[in-house]
């Protein structure tokens, strides 16, 4: 595949998957207030989700690298976000809320990595 | 521009902004797949693309949050630099679905001890850096972000 077109398929998919982060996350922060970081650890949790259910997708012999590059490297990298939740910890810190941090980071390592497991495993039982 | 607006929506339904973080997180998330195609990585090892782009991009939002917040109540040509350049690039630059299918992926090779030391070190040194950031965004001058808005944002 041209260098060119996977650029592309990264970079669509990337712009797509911001836009409904900031959506998703906002829509969260609006309207549930509250002083853990919900709207990024929801996105997270849910692009690791979707991430799990295309590797499985691809595991079984799905043709190809350029639906890898748009869903899972564009669409779910661009959804998902290490920076904001980093950001986020970081202040909580400093707020001195050092409980809710270790929380918050924890969780979402976590709870991400059960969702990618999910996901993955979704996609087989549903195969066979 | 003059024009006399009412209450303005919620930043997140203006279609305006929304294609801006869209436009944003296409070059970050470009970025990302060229730290990626610089760095391969062979499977069952240290994942070393994500990591370095998490790390670098928890950083700088750190520092443009920062240097953004010094400078007082938000203009709308603020806002604008925030979500192209921190919500848009920097958050489609880094990624958490990656960083997740790594460690499941090391994981699922037998690479335990290595699945959860990269998870350890992403998240220590990610909140780290992100602290530092936030850091260096205190003691930019503002003369720094007036640079960039005149520069990125029109």
């Amino acid at each position: 595949m041209s260098g060119l077109l996977s650029v592309v398929l990264v970079g669509v998919g990337g712009g797509v998957g911001a836009a409904a982060r900031f959506w998703v996350a906002d829509t969260i922060k609006a309207r549930r207030p509250s002083g853990f970081p919900w709207g990024t650890w929801i996105v997270n949790v849910a692009g690791s989700l979707a991430i799990g259910l295309v590797t499985g997708w691809l595991l079984l012999g799905g043709s190809g690298e350029h639906w890898r590059l748009l869903l899972a490297t564009g669409l779910c990298g661009g959804f998902t976000t290490f920076s904001t939740a980093s950001v986020e910890t970081a202040t909580l810190l400093q707020a001195g809320r050092v409980r809710l941090a270790v929380a918050q980071a924890v969780s979402t390592l976590l709870v991400t990595v059960a969702a990618v497991v999910a996901g993955i495993a979704v996609v087989g039982l549903l195969a066979r | 521009m003059g024009r006399v607006t009412a209450a303005p929506s919620p930043p997140h339904r203006d279609p305006r902004l929304l294609g801006l973080v869209a436009l944003g997180g296409a070059v970050g998330s470009g970025l990302r797949y060229a730290v990626a195609a610089a760095l391969p990585g062979e499977a069952g090892t240290w994942p070393w693309a994500t990591f370095a782009v998490n790390v670098v991009g928890a950083f700088l939002l750190g520092w443009l949050l920062e240097a953004i917040a010094m400078r007082g109540p938000e203009t709308f040509g603020l806002r604008r630099l925030r979500l192209f350049a921190g919500t848009g690039v920097l958050g489609g630059f880094t990624t958490y679905s990656s960083l997740a299918l790594e460690a499941e992926r090391l994981a699922a090779h037998g690479s335990w001890p290595t699945a959860l030391a990269y998870g350890a070190a992403t998240l220590g040194v990610g909140t780290v850096a992100a602290m530092l950031g936030v850091a260096a965004g205190r003691s930019t001058p503002p003369s720094t972000l007036g640079r960039l808005l005149r520069g990125g944002t029109r």
